[in-house]
């Protein structure tokens, strides 16, 4: 049994499709970051078979949950002060995305336009489908 | 403020109003002939289109307006790098009303973002082309007096051709407006037009290759090019480019009262012995343009006089 100390503040997020908690360490900007993170990996789950989970040693507050909610909003986010849980987040797809995707179009103004913010919006939410607000392009997650 | 960026940016009812008054400035030229007095268009082309932007000038002409602006990149300050961003911000001290056409899709919203002026999107690379919307709606209304229980063809590069989509779109606000589909296989309409739009609102729909089977059962057919521009090998442009040909005999199988439109230009898809039919009615779309992008500007710049 791995044994992984608790959080004194922070997140931990759990139910992450196992085998993508690295690419949610990326997608949050954690590489960028000096925080202590533990990534667990292939972990049993009842409900999920595996699952990952990562745990950020973080002022709270400095997580983008938007994001997190784009990359995968059945993923739960446990907010952690003085080592205690003080609230369980359920995540939701965000109404916008902004600079966290890129429009794979060639066509698309983003690919030349200097400055402009790259921005994905929520058009189906029953589908997940987010489209590039300039060319609406679909976003394609498996690109 | 408001612009212009996609056909579905106005509401069912705002359409109507539009297409009313670009009836009413058909039918009274001159009531309308100095409502825009000392106002300028500027139509920044960042690629060549003579008909749309000529359709423009000469809106804007007809209503005593002036036009200044540029017809392709290369003479304009995007040869030298300057951002969308940066032009529509320097042209919005120069004139009234913008009107984009730019290869790249999404650059007329870009420009919307950082102007002081409404900003009419002319077209944007294979994404959208409102004001071509826009005249065929009203020509089509012009012809059946209303969308309600009609049957329209639309034939040729369902795949690539944007007026198809927006059409599409835009129909589908209307009641029991039922559409045939016919293209070669290879060039049927995207799935997100199939799914997102005609199965997510229940709407009638066929999708057929003969053009011959389709003509007896419809009220308007739509004919497309099939852009060159759009293929990678020249033979299986070659091959695409004569798969439908509208000719007199073809015609013979249609209604009396089946109307042809065409977004033109047309390359051999719709032969030119079909234009003395009184049923061919392309150009006087393109001449129902002009009223329609009349009734834009006037709209958009709340110029529109009162009754």
């Amino acid at each position: 049994m791995l044994n992984i100390s608790g959080i004194h503040e922070g997140y931990v997020l759990d139910h992450i499709k196992a085998g993508t908690s690295l690419d949610v360490f990326h997608n949050l900007g954690l590489d960028d970051k000096n925080y202590t993170v533990a990534v667990i990996m292939n972990v049993k789950s009842n409900k999920m078979g595996r699952k990952d989970i990562l745990k950020i040693e973080c002022p709270i507050g400095s997580i983008d949950l938007d994001v997190l909610g784009f990359i995968d909003h059945n993923i739960t986010v446990d907010i952690v002060e003085d080592g205690n849980i003080v609230e369980k987040r359920k995540l939701t797809l965000p109404v916008e995305v902004k600079n966290v995707i890129h429009c794979h179009n060639p066509r698309c103004i983003t690919t030349i336009e200097q400055g402009l913010p790259s921005v994905f919006v929520l058009t189906d939410k029953e589908n997940a489908v987010y489209r590039c607000k300039y060319c609406e392009e679909k976003y394609d997650r498996k690109k | 403020m408001r612009h212009l960026m996609n056909p579905l940016d106005f509401t069912v009812e705002e359409l109507d109003e539009l297409m009313n008054l670009a009836h009413d400035i058909q039918e009274n030229p001159e009531k309308y002939a100095h409502t825009c007095d000392g106002k300028k268009l500027a139509t920044l082309f960042y690629e060549p289109s003579t008909r749309t932007r000529l359709s423009f000038e000469a809106a804007m002409m007809n209503l005593g307006g002036k036009c200044l602006g540029f017809a392709s990149a290369d003479s304009s300050s995007a040869s030298k790098g300057e951002s969308v961003a940066d032009t529509i911000r320097v042209i919005s001290c120069y004139a009234d009303i913008a009107a984009m056409r730019h290869p790249k899709e999404g650059a007329p919203l870009v420009a919307s973002e950082f102007s002081k002026i409404p900003v009419i999107n002319a077209g944007d690379g294979g994404h959208q082309h409102p004001t071509q919307t826009l005249a065929d709606l009203y020509t089509i209304r012009m012809l059946n007096g209303s969308f309600d229980n009609i049957t329209i063809g639309l034939c040729g590069d369902l795949k690539f051709g944007r007026t198809v989509h927006s059409l599409i779109e835009a129909l589908a606000r209307y009641k029991n407006v039922k559409f045939i589909l016919i293209s070669p296989k290879e060039l049927r309409v995207p799935t997100y037009i199939r799914e997102d739009v005609l199965k997510k609102n229940n709407l009638p729909y066929e999708e057929v290759e003969s053009l011959e089977e389709a003509m007896p059962g419809l009220d308007i057919l739509y004919m497309t090019r099939i852009q060159k521009e759009r293929f990678f090998n020249e033979e299986e442009y070659l091959k695409m480019k004569g798969y439908y040909i509208l000719d007199k005999q073809k015609m013979e199988l249609a209604k009396e009262h089946m109307y042809v439109l065409h977004p033109l230009p047309r390359v051999n898809e719709i032969s030119v012995d079909v234009d003395e039919d009184p049923r061919a009615m392309y150009f006087e779309q393109a001449h129902n343009a002009v009223y329609m992008r009349e009734a834009l500007i006037l709209t958009l710049l709340g110029l529109v006089p009162e009754k």
